[in-house]
């Protein structure tokens, strides 16, 4: 067991992700035509992978004793960041339209 | 299941005492609240990122290749940063100082590349009073600058403390600390690369 836990694996397993995960972001926005709409959704569905992968190969989130409090703190930030992100583009599109 | 590091009642020598456990979570609390800052700056960029008062947009001002090879830099850091914290728990001191100092390196070619980006911008009139949009996105972007600069001082100064003290439970707890700010900058950088420069540039 302990050699399992000390074994490069899960390492290199997160990097070729990663970048797997980056140059389909490149291509995807700079060599393919497809909708703007389109290009956003995947662009942000590639990133939130990238997130998973940096917390689960990299940072081991849930591999302390308090694991599970850790995936709900950084679930909550997340929910928040969201809510602040998505809410401030959501009014200002609004007010804009009404000018 | 073969890539978990989960199994339970595994306990590398950062966790063993309460403290260093505690501190831990500590640290993710930390993180949770930059998440949260981050947010706030990207929020204000997105709401701004048309105000260019007749000035540059991003895809005037974004060069792929530049911002390309500072993602791969970082993306590279973090994964190597894995490796120093891997090479911690395996009790190898030389592998520790390698992949440490290897990230050191790729942080301060992330860090050279931005500020020379900065600069230029700077000089192609284009600086953060420029207009809104510019204000915001040197915000945003100097704020994670900033970050990794003061990351790449605490890591040096935890690597000196490791070199003269080993590694105790109390100095691989700081590694370990440490190693979660780094791959929290390249989470960041993730977004950032995405939403401003890729998005910019389309």
């Amino acid at each position: 067991m302990e050699q399992h836990h000390h074994s490069a694996k899960p390492h290199i397993i997160g990097y070729i992700y990663s970048l797997v995960l980056t140059v389909l972001a490149f291509v995807v926005m700079l060599y393919t035509s497809l909708p703007m709409s389109w290009k956003i959704t995947i662009l942000l569905v590639l990133a939130v992978m990238q997130l998973l992968v940096q917390l689960i190969y990299f940072m081991h989130i849930t591999e302390s004793e308090d694991g599970v409090y850790q995936v709900i703190n950084v679930a909550y930030g997340i929910f928040v960041a969201v809510t602040v992100v998505a809410g401030s583009i959501w009014i200002m599109i609004y007010n804009t339209m009404l000018v | 299941m073969e890539t978990t590091t989960t199994t339970k009642g595994y306990q590398p020598m950062e966790y063993k005492s309460e403290e260093g456990r505690l501190k831990i979570f500590g640290f993710w609390i930390f993180l949770g609240a930059e998440i949260v800052l981050f947010s706030t700056l990207f929020a204000t960029y997105f709401v701004l990122v048309n105000q260019t008062a007749g000035g540059p947009s991003g895809k005037d001002l974004f060069e792929i290749h530049i911002f390309a090879t500072e993602t791969f830099l970082l993306l590279t850091s973090s994964f190597t940063c894995g490796l120093a914290i891997l090479y911690m728990r395996r009790n190898s001191m030389k592998g520790y100082l390698i992949w440490t100092i290897i990230t050191l390196l790729l942080g301060l070619g992330f860090l050279i590349m931005e500020i020379e980006e900065f600069a230029m911008l700077v000089e192609m009139n284009a600086g953060p009073t420029r207009s809104a949009f510019l204000s915001a996105f040197f915000t945003l972007v100097g704020t994670h600058g900033l970050h990794v600069t003061l990351g790449i001082f605490w890591v040096i100064g935890v690597m000196i403390q490791v070199i003269k003290r080993g590694f105790t439970p109390v100095t691989s707890r700081k590694i370990f600390m440490t190693g979660l700010y780094w791959h929290f900058l390249d989470v960041v950088w993730i977004f950032l690369f995405s939403t401003i420069y890729l998005l910019g540039v389309v």
